[in-house]
């Protein structure tokens, strides 16, 4: 009996065994670049070269951090609170103006609802690079190139995002709360901010930090619209940078610590949001 | 194609018999509904108009036509009607062809990888053998927190000789590797959009595997199958729809490939300026100015697109079909 049972669990231990190494590897592959990172980004320009990471005997982080933000005149943080500004902002309108319109989608009837539905849903495959030149030279013509609006009105389009805000009402909003609205004399307008925005919360926070993220991570779109450093993104900013430090390479240290604080917001936002998002990854993962 | 012009019909009105005054007010009510439902989508329709369409637009417009700049550029500029002069100056040039056979080997390492790896890993999660499983997930969800330049920045780092610890070691044991050669340059950039995507898609494949009845694989584990073959033979084929999902999106990412040769390149001789096809649409129309060739480029890889992720859905589509049968 007793030999049967260590026979039986055997495997089974072993299976335990190699599933747990498999995750814990797979784990470390995820996490050991950004502990790179962040030691990298405590040593000065000598000690990253030279490769003893572990060392804290040259700890500078304090001094990277002050050179950071003294590196030309100033201009991280100047980057730093663009990408605020186009991530936050844009992301916030843009989440608002794509839910609004999957709830339409969802809760109102009319011809051709599912061929323009279809167009949507076409324009979350097109690639942004298909689109960069076209835009770039409506926004010449019509001034706009390298000001913020030729970045900002762009990444407020997000198809996915109506995808979403229409499965999302589908499940959050039921059809029966809304005439309970109407026979209150609720208006079409009034029903929706009072009663299924609030229901829909979830699934707005979900859309939003998707395009914060998306937004976040711009790149290809500032580097055809934007030639300002001023205006520039973090994201362009340090592409910068970097390409300047094979050249002179005082900006290795702050590349590195600049792209530390540039991961932060997201980690952040990821982790004070967290509530939500997984709710709403299971809505559109199953649907 | 404004939102205004369409007529709405409530979802919830059910036409019955019903006396005139009835009529009227539905009829109102009908009209206030087609009101709010042109208000709420008007934002989105705008932009999709601005930012898509008209765009799109213009990029086939602009690939068959070419800006004579009669003089030096100098004195008024004309748009003369060229057909398929550029689509032919674009399929015939050996440096976009390399791009796309670049793009089409990088999809080929990239998209098994990472669907692969993202649902073992997801399977291994919910199997309920893993220790500290929130924890692991977080660990596994991080990189997506990280923006794809900077993701792109740690690895040019980490695979860059002198400063990175991973070339060290391998120096330790008196191996040599280059990870930015001939033969390393596409497995280096597969690594770091792996690196990059593999946590969030697996947390898509987790939520769906969540929702999958515990019955079902009760019943599986009562019939005698394993742990191993509960996985590959009962879940994985109920979460097919995410995976679909997920080979689409990452099929459509990769196919854009953009950001991390970009970055590369600023220190890898093995990676030119028409590296990917996007690297070429850049090139063509920032650096080289010729509107036209950069335009058919663009609608060539719109069209790869298109015609990959249709054959995605009607290759999964056949596969539904079969099941059935």
């Amino acid at each position: 009996m007793s030999a049967t049972d260590s026979t039986l669990l055997r495997p089974r231990l072993l299976g335990r065994t190699t599933v747990n190494a498999v995750v814990l590897l797979s784990v470390l592959y995820t996490l050991l670049p950004v502990l790179w990172l962040v030691l990298a980004s405590s040593k000065d320009r000598d000690a990253l070269f030279s490769s003893d990471l572990l060392s804290l005997s040259d700890f500078s982080f304090g001094q990277n951090l002050s050179d950071l933000f003294a590196m030309d005149g100033g201009l991280y943080g100047r980057w730093y609170l663009n990408s605020l500004l186009y991530a936050v902002l844009g992301a916030g309108i843009g989440a608002l103006v794509s839910v609004a319109c999957g709830y339409a989608f969802d809760k109102y009837r009319f011809r051709h609802k599912e061929k323009l539905f279809g167009l949507v849903l076409a324009a979350v495959m097109v690639p942004q690079t298909v689109l960069a030149l076209p835009l770039y030279l409506m926004a010449s013509r019509t001034g706009l190139v390298n000001t913020f609006w030729a970045v900002f009105i762009p990444v407020l389009f997000n198809p996915f995002g109506v995808y979403l805000g229409r499965i999302f009402s589908q499940g959050y909003v039921p059809d029966e709360v809304l005439e309970a609205a109407r026979m209150d004399g609720a208006g079409e307008l009034t029903a929706y901010v009072r009663v299924a925005l609030r229901m829909l919360g979830p699934g707005l926070v979900t859309v939003f930090l998707f395009q914060l993220t998306a937004i976040w991570n711009n790149f290809f779109l500032p580097m055809v619209m934007l030639s300002d450093q001023d205006l520039y993104p973090v994201s362009l900013g340090l592409y910068q940078w970097n390409s300047s430090a094979s050249v002179s390479p005082e900006y290795y240290p702050v590349v590195i610590t600049g792209s530390l604080l540039a991961v932060l917001p997201l980690i952040l936002a990821f982790i004070l949001l967290q509530r939500f998002w997984r709710g709403g990854l299971t809505a559109g993962a199953v649907k | 194609m404004t939102a205004t012009t369409r007529s709405p019909v409530p979802a919830t009105a059910r036409p019955t018999a019903a006396p005139a005054s009835d009529r009227r007010a539905r009829k109102a009510a009908r009209r206030r509904q087609l009101a709010a439902c042109g208000v709420l989508m008007t934002p989105f329709f705008a932009l999709l108009v601005t930012v898509f369409l008209i765009p799109v637009g213009t990029a086939v417009y602009l690939s068959f036509y070419s800006d004579d700049q009669p003089g030096l550029g100098f004195g008024p500029e004309r748009s003369v009607f060229v057909g398929l002069r550029s689509y032919a100056a674009v399929l015939t040039d050996p440096t976009f062809l390399g791009g796309l056979g670049t793009v089409a080997v990088y999809c080929l390492i990239y998209i098994p990888l990472m669907v692969a790896g993202a649902l073992v890993l997801a399977l291994l999660l919910d199997s309920g053998a893993v220790r500290l499983r929130a924890w692991a997930q977080l660990g596994l969800f991080l990189p997506h927190a990280v923006p794809g330049i900077i993701a792109a920045l740690i690895w040019l780092y980490l695979y860059t000789p002198g400063i990175s610890p991973i070339i060290d070691l391998f120096a330790g044991a008196d191996i040599t590797v280059d990870f930015l050669g001939v033969h390393t340059v596409i497995p280096s950039i597969v690594n770091i959009a792996l690196w990059s995507n593999l946590g969030y898609n697996m947390v898509v494949f987790y939520a769906a595997l969540q929702a999958v009845p515990r019955e079902v694989i009760e019943a599986s584990v009562v019939d005698g199958a394993g742990p191993v073959r509960t996985a590959l033979q009962v879940k994985t084929p109920l979460v097919r729809a995410s995976i679909v999902m997920v080979a689409m999106f990452t099929l459509i990412w990769a196919l854009q490939l953009f950001t991390e040769p970009v970055l590369l390149s600023q220190s890898s001789p093995m990676i030119n300026s028409r590296f990917s096809p996007s690297m070429y649409i850049y090139d063509a129309a920032f650096t080289r100015n010729n509107y036209s060739l950069a335009a058919a480029a663009s609608v060539v890889l719109l069209l790869c697109t298109i015609a990959l992720s249709y054959g995605v859905t009607r290759w999964t589509g056949r596969a539904d079909a079969q099941e059935v049968r």
